[in-house]
């Protein structure tokens, strides 16, 4: 029954799900020092939801050992896709591409019924594919909060006869702004001009977390940063950790075309799941022809908006915020970006702020993308578990990076009872900086051209 | 055991159910995969079940339909073991304790925690170090492992050198007994009354009992820590400083040698300022008071230089001295960045024939056509040769297998031993003849039979294959796994 050799036939032929090379599960050796850093192995103490029994799971499925089988698939669909795996794995497995192949492999063979499928053509597909869509989505979706009849549909209960994971989402529905105008296509830097950057202004971002966005321009602004924002569309991040590989990679394609027309130095991302995710589309586009050097040059270009900023003192003037907060790293910053130290350089510097440690900082608070929506009872666990540790601080706000964590903490919070905000890091510096004063940048209202437009020319 | 067939299959598996709960249960194929290794990937063995039990009493329940049923049963922690020693090599029933890993209860005054089986041996230390103490052994695998792997094993570690292994830190454990009985061996006292069965227990390799509370001391931090890291252009110049630190009387609470293979994978891994083209480096630790500490320090840079290296520094702060640690830590699964697998030996020998060993464990390897890493606890002559091979091409596990069995006889030749801390589990079974008589292993048998009536309790580990794990009496000959492929043979 113990078998000392190995009972696959020796192989030599490229592993792969879908198409996507899975090698790098050779690179995995089995020493198991992910275990005890795996949100859900530690939840759930079983090996099928730890990185190496993943691993193991995947590479078996591509050998042809097993099929997907149901148990496989919801092991393989309870991966967070957080990577705290890979900060920790000595041997370098790039875990997220592998489970990126398999989630792609799961929905090519379990498309499911056609109300998944078009759920996923309606998200996927026409939502993150069109700006204007979404647009108009988050108009309509305002107008359902705004009218009351969101609170009408709540308490009359109507939610729960929604199909599959809506209820959820309807649940998560953060209160959607009116002035959803897209950031200005240039805020001209503050002082002496340092460098031209454009931001990613993010399809869900953009309509949700316009405030986000604003608020970066302007500190980049404050910072000598010409910021540019070309009309774009989603980067594709969100389909390509659902499995939906086609369109991601289409997205991107476009989203290298569109920054590379700015002529940006510096593409600068606030959401850490789509700054991840441009990194990599060097490994994405790799098998495209003509694309894989394209794109491998414009991800050296992407910097998360704490690295970029990082890179020098801040200006001043930066007026106290005397509060106490603590710094949830989110996953794809720490983990998919290897960023821990810089948003705390950045917050240390400014006057008064107290930043105490938030233990457990980088495990993953169970936004992780859609993944509170498609697996919400252990994203409720892993929420739990983060809003303790955030009480342990005792600190009045929690500041993170990412809008998925910044809705996930809150709503967390918010269920706690704990009156305690989460804001982004550029939301903190921003405060800073309008509370200092002596910006010419307007303070929350997108700076148009006409007042600058001979900076505008003279960046050009 | 016989296969069992679906219906009785199903019918355990409810019967399982109702003790463990709804969810505490495995029996998909799929899922049971997943376990059919442990941290040495050369094994591999499938189970009927994993369960996971959160008590004592789900444990005994267990083990009590594991006996009538005739069902071998094994207990299994975080899987990171290095000898296949939780591998159910017979089927039936694995007991994953990963559900019993909480923190019980810290004495700070006594110096105590009691504490459960699956908890990680790292989060002990997390557990207790806000208030300045920490458990000792640790095992390079510590960030994963689990205090009931250590037991099983008696692990080692770095710090074994100053501190002792875990037998020398546990007081006392609550054990489920292979027939379903829960005892306690030892207790919370230091000097334990009648019989040292704590002392037997650990290191039985899991085929004593499950062990389900451990009370194990905890030592406050040391005033002062001073990690020391010496360069060599030679590997014998390393070696030579090792016995040139003890020889002058110091008691280093580690040190630790890294080859050059292996500071090549761990710099890729996490880039800890070993240097890249050093034939070896020690990693030396003193701690102990603040007082005489640099004195300390002093003489054994001094030992390292008369001995030929090249460059001899203390780690500046915290943060380089922990980059440090976590490279030597990490090392096995950096191996993943030069090796598609490796096999990792764990011989002990006298540190004076460090060289020739070494010397000889190269020779081996290389005649195999294959490469090897060291990364050891020179200090106390515990060597881990890492064979690094490819399982996909055909011969090569083999041609490991046999350059492992040369080794561990070289081991026991220069008067050392076959395990330092990995344990015999399956892999080394086989190789215990070359340590002890058969009047030895015919002792240890008895011993486990008393224990162990039935063997089913993780029967096929540590002594050598043989018909029934039960029988008592001399050794009987029958050929292993290995030899009947083919793969290897007997000296």
């Amino acid at each position: 029954m113990t078998h000392a050799t190995s009972d696959t036939p020796a192989s030599t032929s490229p592993l792969a799900l879908h198409g996507l090379s899975v090698e790098g599960v050779n690179q995995c050796v089995h020493c198991g020092l992910c275990l005890a850093y795996c949100p859900t192995f530690s939840e759930l103490g079983t090996e099928m939801d730890s990185p190496r029994g993943r691993i193991f799971l995947i590479k078996s499925l591509a050998e042809g050992r097993i099929g997907l089988s149901d148990p496989t698939v919801e092991h393989l669909s309870l991966c967070l896709d957080c990577r705290a795996c890979e900060t920790v794995c000595p041997a370098g497995v790039p875990y997220g591409r592998l489970i990126e192949a398999a989630k792609a492999e799961i929905e090519r063979q379990r498309p499911g019924g056609a109300a998944r499928r078009a759920f996923r053509w309606l998200n996927f597909g026409m939502l993150l594919g069109s700006p204007r869509v979404l647009r108009a989505a988050a108009a309509g979706l305002h107008f359902y909060q705004a009218s009351g009849l969101q609170r009408l549909v709540r308490r009359s209960g109507l939610t729960r006869l929604l199909p599959g994971t809506l209820p959820a989402w309807e649940a998560l529905l953060p209160p959607l702004p009116a002035d959803r105008a897209p950031l200005a296509p240039l805020t001209p830097a503050v002082g002496a001009r340092r460098a031209r950057v454009a931001m990613l202004t993010g399809c869900v971002q953009s309509v949700v977390f316009g405030a986000h966005n604003r608020a970066t321009a302007r500190v980049l602004a404050r910072n000598g940063c010409d910021v540019l924002a070309p009309p774009q569309g989603c980067c594709g991040a969100l389909n390509a950790h659902g499995g939906d590989h086609a369109r991601a990679v289409e997205m991107a394609k476009r989203t290298i075309e569109t920054f590379e027309a700015a002529g940006a130095e510096t593409v600068v991302v606030n959401t850490s799941g789509c700054g991840a995710h441009m990194k990599a589309y060097g490994a994405l586009l790799a098998s495209e022809p003509g694309w894989a050097e394209r794109a491998a040059r414009f991800a050296r270009t992407v910097q998360d908006i704490s690295e970029f900023l990082a890179q020098a003192p801040l200006r001043g003037p930066l007026a106290p915020v005397p509060m106490t907060v603590t710094y949830h790293d989110p996953c794809h910053v720490v983990h998919g970006q290897k960023i821990r130290r810089q948003p705390r350089e950045l917050l240390a510097q400014i006057p008064a702020l107290r930043v105490v440690d938030l233990p457990e900082s980088d495990w993953c608070c169970g936004s992780a993308g859609i993944y509170n929506l498609t697996q919400p009872e252990m994203a409720d666990r892993l929420l739990r578990r983060k809003v303790r540790n955030v009480e342990s601080t005792k600190a009045e706000a929690v500041v993170t990076a990412n809008p998925g964590c910044i809705l996930q903490i809150q709503a967390g919070l918010r269920a706690a009872g704990r009156d305690v905000p989460v804001l982004h890091l550029v939301e903190i510096l921003d405060k800073a900086y309008t509370s200092a004063g002596g910006s010419t940048v307007p303070s929350d209202a997108s700076p148009r051209i006409d007042g600058g437009g001979k900076v505008a020319a003279r960046a050009r | 055991m016989a296969t069992l067939t679906l219906d009785r299959k199903s019918a355990l598996r409810r019967e399982l159910e109702a003790i463990v709960g709804r969810g505490g249960v495995l029996s998909e194929p799929d899922e049971l995969l997943v376990y059919e290794s442990d941290g040495l990937t050369l094994f591999r063995a499938l189970a009927d079940f994993v369960v996971f039990p959160t008590s004592a009493e789900h444990v005994a329940a267990l083990v009590r339909v594991a006996q009538r049923e005739g069902m071998p049963f094994v207990a299994r922690g975080a899987g990171t073991g290095l000898s296949g020693g939780c591998l159910p090599s017979e089927g039936g029933l694995v007991i994953s304790l990963m559900r019993m890993n909480r923190v019980l209860e810290v004495d700070y005054d006594n110096q105590l925690a009691v504490v459960e089986p699956g908890l990680v041996n790292l989060h002990l230390s997390w557990a207790v170090g806000p208030h300045g103490y920490y458990y000792a052994p640790d095992p390079s695998s510590q960030q994963a492992c689990t205090i009931g792997g250590n037991i099983a094993n008696n692990s080692g570690g770095p710090h074994t050198l100053k501190y002792g292994v875990t037998v020398n830190h546990v007081l006392g454990l609550e054990v489920v007994m292979p027939d379903g009985e829960i005892v306690w061996l030892g207790g919370k006292t230091r000097d334990a009354l009648g019989y040292d069965l704590a002392g037997v227990f650990v290191g039985s390799e899991g085929t004593f009992g499950i062990a389900t509370k451990i009370v194990v001391r905890i030592l406050r931090k040391p005033q002062a820590v001073k990690t020391v890291l010496a360069v060599f252009d030679q590997i014998e110049q390393a070696s030579a400083a090792v016995s040139a630190i003890i020889a002058r009387g110091l008691v280093p609470a580690a040190v630790e040698m890294i080859d050059q293979l292996t500071i090549q994978a761990v710099e890729d891994a996490f880039g800890c300022g070993y240097p890249r083209d050093a034939a070896a480096a020690l990693l030396i630790e003193v701690d102990g008071l603040r007082a005489g500490i640099e004195a300390q320090c002093e003489r054994i840079v001094d030992a390292c230089r008369q001995s030929g290296a090249r460059e001899v520094r203390a780690a500046a702060d915290e943060a380089e001295r922990q980059l440090l640690w976590k490279g030597r830590k990490s090392a096995f699964g950096a191996y993943g960045r030069v090796s598609p697998a490796y096999m990792v030996m764990d011989g002990v020998i006298p540190r004076t024939k460090l060289p020739y060993v070494l010397g000889r464990v190269n020779e081996i390897v290389a005649a195999q056509g294959l490469r090897v890493g060291n990364v050891f606890h020179a200090g106390d002559g515990n060597l881990h040769p890492n064979i690094l091979y490819d399982p996909r091409k055909p011969g090569e596990e083999a041609r490991v297998v046999a350059a492992g069995a040369e080794i561990m006889k070289i081991c026991a030749e220069v008067g050392g031993s076959i395990s330092g801390e990995h344990g015999i589990g399956l892999e080394k079974s086989d190789f215990m003849p070359f340590i002890f008589s058969a009047a030895d292993l015919a002792f240890m048998q008895r011993l486990k039979t008393a224990f162990n009536p039935t063997g089913l309790c993780n029967p096929g580990k540590v002594f050598p294959t043989r018909k029934s794990c039960g029988e008592a009496g001399p050794v009987a000959y029958r050929p292993h796994p290995i030899e009947e492929r083919g793969l290897a043979q007997r000296f």
